[in-house]
């Protein structure tokens, strides 16, 4: 089996293809943050609908490689319909997930305060994006929805 | 071929290495060239037997040091065909030449309203001097546009040039491959009243490049993709231009008195070169000038024609429209650089897949987002050839492509 073969897993092809939640929501209410990832191009737009404390809507758009936009997929659909804190929780886990197997390799620490933040954390599809830490090249493309997420939680919480 | 490739091959050290157990085939020179064993033991010699500061002891080795430092000054203006060594400033890179030029001659000379003329096809390193002066100050930027056969569109030039103060273009774009002919476009732009600076870091690796006959005005070039070390370039300017710049940054080396009150500057070129310059890798240039010029440099430019032709064809044998090459088809108006996008696939999928084959490209925007904004696509793949590729390594691309289609497919 080629290397590769375990970054892209057939779950990481199917969002790929097929991404979930694609489109726009109206701005305002909905919230537009766009998120880049210099050092190769991806873009991600996100469109974040947030009521009293819940993430409602989210549509995705922009464009970049398979793992940039599987990523995203996967995290609109595990966001969408959750309170706001978890979607929080979720993305200290997710990036705990894709710098723990780098803070080893930088030797700067052996991962165990970065554990922390995964335990009791149900990843579900989001689990096959742990092959990207094999490349490490690929993480920011990964991260690079969690980010824009995260902005745009603050900024619908500056609300 | 012209070229021995297997014979240059073996003077690579680091192309006979393995990458996930396949021969490595390096196909990013545009990025940066490796460096023949030649480059390699010129600087170690010199560390270990010359080294020292340069311009400052009068002991042996820092005479040896200064001696073998202001030599490869001259054989870098001999290559470029520079009237004098003194025409010659060493930077960091080709980046750092061109902000050279931005950072004194522009802020001496460019006010609101001024106008720069550059191209769409330009590398950031020749967008951004010129964004931050147009908003430091207000200079007007205008940008020629592109033909749809990835060339410069002339068509208007005259009017974009009409009352600007400088034309920077590159002489060869690291994304297209694109080989602009320097000469009329210097000559057009005299003509209007502006200055001409070249980025000519794509085109000093691979062609004969004559600065006098272009009749530029400034060149930016750099060691690194020409076979030599990371960390030296040079800008090539007009001697009585250099005389009348102000200094860039200052420090020693760039001085010719200090008092408490204020300095005097020293002569050009060293007027330029505050602090410590980088030595060992003015050596190690002066040593990749030396292996290029023994091969030749119209035999590196006739080889890399003749392989870039032998690619275009096989990549459209092999995937026609499936696969789009952002270039021209031409090899006389291009170089060996050569950019390319499947239908549906990211380059930086493709890459990923074509590393498990030792195949070494660059994906991405290559440091030409208004470019790729132009083309309408967030990035490509980049395969760029070099005195060490030959037909085997175009070969291997087109077998890992294939793989890579394969994976990918919907």
């Amino acid at each position: 089996m080629a290397e590769y073969e375990d970054l892209y897993r057939e779950i990481i092809l199917d969002h790929y293809r097929a991404p979930r939640n694609r489109g726009e929501l109206p701005v305002p209410p909905a919230h537009k943050i766009e998120g880049f990832n210099p050092l190769c191009g991806d873009e991600v737009v996100l469109y974040l609908m947030v009521t009293d404390g819940v993430v409602t809507d989210v549509k995705i758009a922009g464009q970049g490689c398979s793992i940039s936009q599987a990523s995203t997929s996967m995290m609109s659909a595990a966001v969408k319909g959750k309170p706001v804190a978890e979607a929080r929780k979720l993305i200290r886990a997710f990036k705990a997930l894709m710098s723990i197997h780098e803070s080893k390799l930088d030797g700067v620490g052996d991962g165990s305060d970065l554990a922390a933040e995964l335990e009791n954390v149900r990843f579900g599809d989001l689990e096959a994006l742990q092959g990207v830490v094999k490349f490490p090249v690929r993480i920011k493309c990964a991260t690079l929805a969690w980010n824009t997420l995260a902005q745009g939680l603050d900024e619908a919480a500056a609300d | 071929m012209g070229l021995d490739v297997a014979r240059i091959r073996g003077d690579f050290p680091i192309l006979c290495r393995q990458v996930h157990g396949n021969r490595i085939v390096f196909l990013d020179s545009a990025a940066s060239a490796q460096k023949p064993v030649s480059v390699l033991d010129a600087m170690d010699r010199f560390q270990r037997s010359s080294y020292a500061n340069v311009h400052r002891g009068v002991y042996t080795i820092a005479e040896e040091a200064t001696a073998a430092f202001e030599a490869a000054r001259a054989a870098v203006a001999r290559f470029v065909g520079a009237g004098a060594s003194s025409e010659i400033v060493f930077t960091r890179n080709a980046t750092e030449a061109v902000n050279l030029v931005a950072y004194t001659w522009g802020r001496a000379n460019l006010a609101p309203g001024d106008a720069v003329v550059l191209t769409e096809m330009e590398h950031h390193a020749n967008v951004v001097p010129w964004l931050m002066l147009a908003e430091e100050r207000g200079v007007e930027l205008r940008w020629i546009p592109l033909t749809p056969d990835f060339r410069l569109d002339l068509t208007h030039a005259d009017d974009l040039l009409r009352g600007a103060k400088l034309l920077t273009v590159s002489a060869m774009s690291n994304v297209l491959g694109t080989i602009n002919e320097i000469g009329p476009l210097a000559r057009a732009a005299h003509a209007a009243g502006a200055l001409v600076l070249v980025d000519a870091c794509q085109y000093v690796p691979h062609s004969a490049t004559d600065v006098a006959e272009w009749g530029a005005d400034f060149a930016a070039f750099s060691a690194h993709k020409m076979l030599g070390p990371s960390g030296i370039g040079a800008l090539w300017a007009r001697a009585e231009l250099l005389e009348t710049m102000p200094p860039f940054l200052g420090g020693g080396e760039m001085i010719r008195d200090v008092t408490k009150a204020g300095f005097a500057t020293n002569d050009v070129p060293w007027k330029f070169e505050a602090g410590t310059p980088a030595i060992t890798e003015a050596i190690g240039w002066h040593a990749a000038i030396d292996y290029l010029e023994a091969i030749g440099m119209a035999d590196v430019r006739a080889h890399e024609v003749e392989l870039t032709g032998y690619a275009l064809d096989a990549l459209s044998d092999r995937f026609g429209e499936r696969l789009t090459i952002y270039g021209p088809c031409d090899t006389a108006v291009r170089g060996g650089t050569v950019s390319f996008l499947f239908d549906g696939i990211h380059a930086h999928d493709v890459s990923q897949v074509l590393d498990e084959d030792g195949v070494c490209v660059r994906a991405g925007h290559h440091c030409a987002k208004p470019l790729m904004r132009v083309l309408g696509v967030p990035a490509t793949s980049r395969a760029s050839f070099y005195v060490y590729n030959d037909e085997a390594d175009v070969d291997a691309l087109v077998v890992a492509l294939e793989k890579a289609e394969k994976f990918f497919a919907l």
